[in-house]
């Protein structure tokens, strides 16, 4: 009986770890993002997965690891 | 006597707290000044210049009319920001979530500054970002 509420809890443990983690992931996945602003005031933003923005993210990623290299 | 963009960037990281590294180059990549090696410079040009480069085609598809006059890019461990002056053009990093109108504000005031005949000026002060607390006077 003893065993079986330890392993009930460890479980628990585990599966709140883990989805605090996947939470943590996709959240800062979903902040990524590019914003363009135009002479005129305009802005064009761009969201991870929208056509352009990969291309735009990956040479930012290059930028910040060329800065803190 | 250090060089104007030497200078320019010093006063930009004196005032900044939110700035890391920064570079002042031109649309070849040539660079004119920086906060970080030699080496480490051009890297940071010449990803720079990638990213104006497909910044610009991504303001084409979005079918927009007007030039593309600065950027900032946010990602999970820090930011990427890009002004341009004309020819002159200015790459920055940042730590996570930063100040983006005061980055871009002194961002813009550097490349004002180089724009500029050196002159005698006073020091500038140092600025940090702080957070209004309600409780003060207006």
């Amino acid at each position: 009986m003893r065993s079986r509420s330890f392993l009930t809890g460890f479980l628990l443990a585990i599966g709140s770890a883990s989805a605090a983690l996947l939470f943590r992931r996709r959240a800062a996945r979903r902040r990524e993002r590019a914003e363009l602003y135009l002479a005129d005031g305009t802005l064009v933003s761009l969201v991870d997965g929208q056509p352009g923005a990969d291309r735009l993210l990956e040479h930012a990623r290059e930028l910040l690891t060329a800065a803190r290299a | 006597m250090a060089s104007p963009p030497a200078q320019a960037l010093a006063d930009l990281t004196e005032i900044s707290t939110q700035v890391e590294a920064a570079v002042v180059f031109d649309r070849e990549g040539t660079v004119l000044g920086s906060t970080v090696d030699d080496e480490r410079a051009g890297r940071l040009a010449e990803a720079a210049l990638e990213l104006v480069r497909a910044a610009d085609e991504a303001v084409t598809r979005a079918d927009a009319m007007e030039d593309l006059v600065q950027l900032d890019v946010a990602l999970a461990d820090g930011s990427v920001f890009v002004a341009a002056d004309g020819d002159r053009l200015i790459a920055a990093t940042t730590a996570p979530e930063p100040t983006v109108g005061l980055v871009f504000y002194d961002l813009k005031s550097c490349l004002r500054g180089l724009a500029e005949e050196p002159e005698a000026k006073p020091k500038p002060r140092r600025r940090t970002a702080t957070k209004k607390t309600g409780d003060e006077k207006p």
